[in-house]
């Protein structure tokens, strides 16, 4: 269970202790907090939801990739749903690799991808409203109805 | 017959988590145009489909059991 979606508060040891390997010299993690601000806005809390059996595929799949990458690596991510507070740790991502400089490059992979192609979404709540984020500004199109081959495979 | 998914803003405009309908034979887009028009949905180019969780093309065509699910642009992370 290296990849998962949570409803619960993530332990970050937990998803750390799962890509120690006596192979790795180096172990790199990523720790997504919500943040108060954002161009000035104050945002009071998030909604995260998830479409859970997808996203977890589609954590998988990144977990796929960084290994065809990166040989060696070995990656957990959880990322946490449900209603969320400021400073809460939204998702976590450990990366391990035999060398460091892979570790911060697969795992900086990984939440990019995770921003590209996982079924996730997150609900801002303001203190003058709320609204489901993601390119609503539709600068992003997907004119065959789907990522593009580039965003699927690379 | 075929469940369809809705999340985040669309599932907020169709009032429902899913529906179930038969849809069968068509393409992504038909089902697209047609759920747009009956819930008088905003834009659906930038909204995903996945067939089965996963990611399915316009002209992908629906067979008899495949749930469907519109994945509106994700903000995860």
């Amino acid at each position: 269970m290296n990849y998962e979606i949570s409803k619960e508060p993530i332990n970050i040891q937990q998803v750390i202790d799962k890509v120690i390997q006596r192979e790795a010299g180096a172990i790199t993690t990523f720790i997504g907090t919500v943040r108060e601000l954002t161009y000035g806005k104050k945002t009071l809390f998030l909604i995260y939801e998830a479409y859970e059996a997808m996203a977890v595929k589609k954590l998988e799949q990144i977990g796929t990739e960084i290994g065809e990458r990166w040989k060696g690596s070995k990656v957990a991510i959880t990322h946490r749903v449900g209603k969320l507070d400021i400073t809460d740790v939204a998702v976590v991502i450990a990366v391990s690799t035999p060398h460091r400089a892979d570790a911060y490059d697969a795992n900086r992979y990984a939440i990019e991808r995770i921003k590209e192609i996982v079924p996730i979404w997150k609900k801002e709540h303001w203190e003058d409203g709320e609204e489901w984020m993601g390119n609503q500004l539709e600068t992003v199109v997907y004119p065959s109805g789907k990522p593009e081959e580039r965003d699927l495979h690379e | 017959m075929n469940k369809v998914l809705f999340f985040a803003h669309l599932r907020d405009a169709v009032g429902e988590d899913y529906i179930t309908l038969n849809a069968s034979g068509k393409t992504v887009a038909d089902l697209k145009i047609e759920l747009s028009t009956v819930y008088n949905l905003p834009k659906l180019d930038t909204v995903m489909t996945a067939i089965n969780e996963e990611f399915a093309a316009n002209d992908e065509v629906i067979l008899e059991g495949d749930v469907i699910a519109f994945i509106p642009p994700v903000s995860g992370g």
